[in-house]
């Protein structure tokens, strides 16, 4: 390893490109750990995410009118602000509304960090479009099928969970794919927040070393490869979840 | 190999448009704003610590918070005139029939694609020099204008892409057709391809203008002051009181939601109009 670390270096002496979070050992480690936090963060966010949308997809078939129209109006207000407000709005104004909780040494700290926040913050945003996502899926279940289930004694719930949603999520898989890509790439908001992820630190090791160029360069094909893995995980979890014969 | 039945498996799925309240009226978007404004503005008013009502300090400041929103549309307007024009070429340039073009035209456009707009807006912001020196000429490069350079970036690889949606969609039959009246290439795409993909393109582009005027924010992280900055400042200067957060964000959210929430609307009516049509 050590060889290619100063292979690097060399190459900074030599032509003056300037990549010092792979020959330097304290800024790899910040840039380490930056790219750590950006895929939690983003895990983070998918999951709660996939989950809001269920859980909204479901409320949405409700019978209950008022409960469709607040499921609604969060839908329509989250698609409709900037996810940089919304996560201002979270941090600054709901953050500070909550009690302050004492920390280990003595002090008070928010209840949240500005980790949780964003990860709140951008599950809900990206929720609000899975909601969507998840109903164009339920309404491609042919209503045939319910209706079987329902004169099997199925309950609103079992028909969801068992034959509803199994169904949908195969056929959701390509629309949630790209909100999914659009999550991950969201996630650089967090740096407004200073949660330490990946442009965060990149911006701090530019200050540092004043090589703006090589580090964006660096940004963007990383943002690349990681969106790239995820687009490849999800094609393969969509083949291998493919319905046979439909499609 | 498929089965013929008259028991489907699965309905074809249908992408959903956003689909804003029919019924949503002016009254209920000023509910939304008083329970985002004036709400958390009374509960603190009850505390009494400090002589001026949130409501009254928001107030004095609303005229420079909404020409800090005017400067985000003027933002939102250049980037998406630069982006179209770019992305257009682009698209274009995606359906060329000579390989290398197209190639190219593809790299470009899903390399912008996939990158955060954050990252492309601290792209143009840090790269481009402050002004240019042509031909003697120095031409300043304003922050506002890098900004709208680095939001175009994003908005040009995704028209790019609607583009070559929208012509890629219509049936080879007008290709076809075309060719056999010996239109040549250019005037097949100009006369025939073109004008019917305007009307396909058209709810894509302004759901694009949506998403762009809602990342015209993010201009403030790098400095440009526009609504989002120009509410960090407010707030700084009535001393950091905590109370004032709810409500002057919230009214940066309702600014955002009244402006962004009929370009849904609109959109969703424009796909129901042309759907009848084709």
């Amino acid at each position: 390893m050590d060889f290619i670390f100063e292979w690097f270096r060399t190459l900074y002496s030599e032509t003056g490109v300037n990549l010092p979070f792979i020959y330097d050992e304290y800024d790899r480690k910040r840039m380490a750990e930056g790219l750590l936090t950006t895929i939690w963060l983003s895990l983070i966010c998918l999951f709660f995410s996939v989950i809001i949308g269920v859980i909204g997809a479901w409320l949405q078939g409700s019978s209950l009118k008022w409960t469709r129209r607040i499921v609604n109006g969060y839908i329509q207000l989250f698609r409709n602000t900037p996810p940089l407000v919304q996560l201002y709005f979270f941090y600054f104004a709901i953050g500070t509304l909550l009690p302050r909780v004492e920390n280990d040494w003595g002090g008070t700290s928010p209840m949240l960090g500005s980790f949780a926040w964003a990860a709140i913050s951008l599950s809900f945003f990206a929720g609000a479009f899975n909601v969507e996502i998840f109903r164009s899926g339920i309404e491609a279940v042919p209503k045939s099928t319910v209706e079987a289930a329902e004169a099997l004694g199925f309950s609103r719930l079992q028909i969801y969970r068992d034959i509803t949603l199994p169904l949908a999520f195969r056929v959701v898989i390509p629309a949630m794919n790209n909100n999914l890509v659009n999550l991950v790439k969201t996630t650089t908001l967090a740096y407004a927040i200073a949660v330490p992820e990946m442009l965060y630190e990149a911006n701090q090791i530019w200050s540092d070393n004043v090589n703006v160029t090589e580090m964006m360069i660096f940004l963007l094909l990383a943002y690349f490869v990681l969106v790239g893995v995820l687009v490849a995980g999800m094609n393969k979890w969509e083949r291998a979840m493919k319905i046979p014969g439909f499609g | 190999m498929s089965y013929k039945t008259d028991l489907p498996v699965m309905l074809p799925v249908k992408p959903r448009a956003l689909e804003p309240f029919k019924s949503l009226k002016k009254r209920h978007i000023l509910l939304i704003a008083f329970l985002t404004i004036v709400g958390p503005s009374l509960v603190f008013a009850q505390t009494g610590e400090f002589e001026k009502s949130p409501l009254a300090i928001l107030l004095d400041w609303t005229p420079l918070l909404l020409s800090g929103f005017l400067f985000n549309l003027v933002i939102s307007f250049g980037a998406m005139a630069l982006g179209t024009l770019v992305g257009g070429l682009l698209g274009l340039g995606q359906v060329s029939l000579f390989a290398p073009t197209r190639a190219s035209s593809w790299l470009v456009t899903q390399f912008f694609r996939n990158a955060p707009w954050l990252v492309l807006l601290f792209f143009a912001m840090f790269l481009l020099p402050f002004e240019l020196n042509i031909f003697g000429f120095k031409l300043p490069l304003p922050d506002w204008f890098k900004a709208i350079l680095g939001l175009s970036l994003p908005v040009m690889a995704n028209v790019s892409e609607i583009v070559r949606g929208a012509v890629r969609s219509l049936p080879s039959g007008q290709w076809e057709a075309a060719e056999s009246l010996a239109y040549t290439r250019r005037q097949t795409l100009w006369l025939i391809i073109l004008p019917q993909c305007v009307k396909r393109m058209l709810p894509p582009w302004m759901n694009l203008y949506s998403i762009l005027t809602m990342a015209t924010v993010l201009a403030s992280i790098v400095g440009v002051s526009e609504v989002m900055t120009l509410t960090g400042r407010a707030l700084a200067a009535e001393g950091g009181r905590t109370d004032l957060l709810a409500p002057f964000y919230g009214l940066v959210l309702v600014l955002f939601f009244i402006y962004c929430y009929p370009i849904a609307r609109f959109t969703v009516w424009l796909e129901h109009k042309f759907s009848v049509i084709n």
